[in-house]
């Protein structure tokens, strides 16, 4: 098949594999998409056997990764974690909204950094929307953050976000490395939107609830929280100990889900759930068709897009292309076009490439403003969110943080 | 006369203090509280924009929202009754706020509703969004209260062209 042939038929079938991740058709799920284009790809020969090959053994630890990040999330909710965090946000706050608001940046900056975005977005964000209705203060400024910084402050660590988890084995840095030039960066992300946030809903956190219920005292789920202490002292080891992180995440799972599946208080197939099977095959078959089309062009013409430099100018230009083609076509493809590219460029490039994958879906709610569009085509919204607020919000934070993110990063890089 | 008094979380206090003071004794009182269904749909908005993620129903263990809406707004407005010291009925909406309120403001006299926005930047646009849509299209009198003591005249910036040089005089 003809190089022009292949980078068509692959590019029609991530096509149709995001529609199906869009529109969530009920005939067509988006693993059945992305799974069957991958199997057809390689029947026609679009992509050779071994290179295929080559691309699920690359995804594998990743995808083998993410579903132990996801063991991790649900044992520590079953331990009662997130009830703990948002007692500890209430108590904390005195019935303050702006205090409570700060308590919220921060505690959903350190869920997302240790637990990944997922977990903030389905775990953490109801508990907030929970606690926050509980001290009869507004939910929204409190939930609008969670969504922010789900995607903000998913820089820090590999594990953050499954964009950091595809790019971390491609970029050869240990997990520490990682962790250390994204630490700074993370830190003036959040910094912007608390500052961005107090002001923006300012009108909301004027005064305080009036309330005469005293909130609960926080009991904290030790056993789960020593686990977590234990397996982030784990991957910052990792290297000096000559372990795959994926070993300490699989070690993790299996210390806070173990012991409830012995007991039978957690249930095994409730547990498979969690570990989002659809989505893992979405992954490697999104994997496989991207691979065809990054081997027949795409990559070549990327390259011709894209500076792999590690001056500050060629790292702002990264960010944000790298953000403008996250909401194109929405992150996780996007981070799997850029990864052979920016690689090229060293471990600079593809912290760049994060900073900008990462922070640039907070301009829309839906992830990227393709998703957005095509939703409202088809009609597939369910909510009353006011698109004008979130893209007000967006449009405040996004530039600021993707140029604080990656000056701070350029800064780290001189060191 | 029939009154509605529109409960707010963080004001609710100061509007039935003012609706038990000043509402005649045969007055016919609605207290009415709205939850907010933007705060939710953010919730389940960022929950869809997860690409590819499985999108049931609500994660096991994770109480549904409008649960935990319907269940604050219930023990807000018992308080709220509690502390006015007369019957009144109780309406519970859910929806975007301020339209909630309007339609609800239909076929009543009077509604009474606190203040919300910056108080610290009193002027034209110092109501917030909300207050504002329903001081604008209520179907009936308004009365906006104070939700704190109300500002002291000094408060009030000078006028526009007082700080300015006097003119130049005339020949």
């Amino acid at each position: 098949m003809s190089d022009g042939l292949a980078l068509a038929a692959a590019l029609v079938i991530l096509a149709a594999t995001l529609a199906a991740a869009v529109s969530r058709a009920r005939y067509m799920s988006e693993a059945v998409a992305a799974g069957g284009g991958a199997v057809v790809l390689v029947a026609v020969g679009a992509i050779g056997l071994d290179r295929a090959g080559d691309a699920l053994r690359t995804l594998a630890p990743t995808v083998g990764f993410l579903a132990a990040l996801l063991l991790i999330a649900e044992g520590a909710r079953r331990e009662g974690l997130f009830e703990a965090l948002g007692a500890v946000m209430a108590r904390g706050s005195r019935g303050s909204p702006r205090r409570l608001l700060a308590f919220v940046v921060l505690v959903a900056a350190a869920v997302t950094a240790l637990l990944s975005l997922d977990a903030t977005i389905i775990l953490l964000t109801p508990i907030v929307f929970a606690t926050a209705t509980r001290m009869r203060t507004r939910p929204r400024p409190h939930v609008y953050a969670c969504a922010h910084l789900a995607n903000s402050a998913s820089l820090l660590l590999p594990v953050s976000n499954l964009t950091n988890l595809l790019a971390f084995h491609a970029s050869r840095l240990s997990f520490a490395r990682f962790a250390a030039l994204m630490a700074l960066p993370t830190l003036g992300v959040v910094l912007v939107e608390w500052i961005v946030l107090r002001r923006f809903f300012a009108a909301d956190l004027g005064r305080p609830g009036r309330s005469s219920a005293q909130p609960a005292r926080p009991r904290l789920p030790r056993f789960a929280l020593a686990v977590l202490a234990l397996t982030l002292a784990g991957f910052a080891l990792s290297s000096v100990l000559g372990i795959a992180p994926v070993w300490v995440a699989i070690a993790g799972a299996a210390a806070l889900n173990g012991p409830a599946l012995a007991s039978r208080s957690a249930n095994p197939v409730a547990l498979v759930r969690t570990i989002e099977p659809g989505f893992l095959v979405f992954i490697l078959g999104l994997g496989v068709v991207v691979a065809t089309a990054s081997a027949n062009g795409l990559a070549s013409g990327v390259r011709d897009v894209l500076p792999v430099g590690a001056s500050l100018p060629d790292l702002l230009a990264i960010a944000a292309l790298s953000a403008v083609l996250a909401n194109l076509v929405n992150n996780l493809p996007a981070t799997l076009i850029l990864i052979p590219v920016a690689v090229a460029g060293g471990p600079g490039a593809v912290l760049a490439m994060l900073i900008g994958v990462n922070i640039g879906p907070n301009l829309t709610y839906a992830g990227s403003l393709a998703t957005l569009l095509w939703r409202r085509v088809l009609r597939a919204e369910d909510s009353d969110v006011q698109l004008g607020v979130f893209v007000r919000l967006g449009a405040l934070t996004v530039p600021a943080a993707l140029v604080t993110a990656t000056v701070l990063l350029w800064l780290c890089l001189q060191v | 006369m029939r009154a509605l008094v529109w409960i707010v979380e963080d004001t609710w206090q100061a509007t039935v203090a003012e609706a038990a003071a000043h509402l005649p004794a045969d007055a016919d009182v609605t207290l009415l509280h709205v939850a907010d269904a933007e705060a939710e749909g953010v919730v389940s908005a960022a929950r869809h924009a997860l690409l590819g993620r499985p999108h049931g129903a609500s994660r096991a263990g994770v109480e549904p929202l409008p649960a935990i809406s319907a269940q604050a707004a219930q023990e807000l407005l018992a308080e709220a009754l509690s502390s006015l010291g007369r019957p009144a009925k109780l309406e519970s909406r859910r929806g975007r706020i301020e339209r909630e309120v309007v339609a609800a403001a239909e076929g009543m006299d009077l509604l009474i509703l606190a203040r919300d926005g910056e108080r610290e930047r009193l002027g034209p646009r110092s109501l917030g969004p909300p207050a504002r849509f329903v001081v604008d299209h209520t179907p009936c009198s308004v009365l906006l209260i104070w939700p704190d003591d109300a500002p002291a005249l000094a408060t009030i910036p000078a006028p526009p062209g007082d700080a300015a040089p006097p003119p130049a005089a005339s020949r």
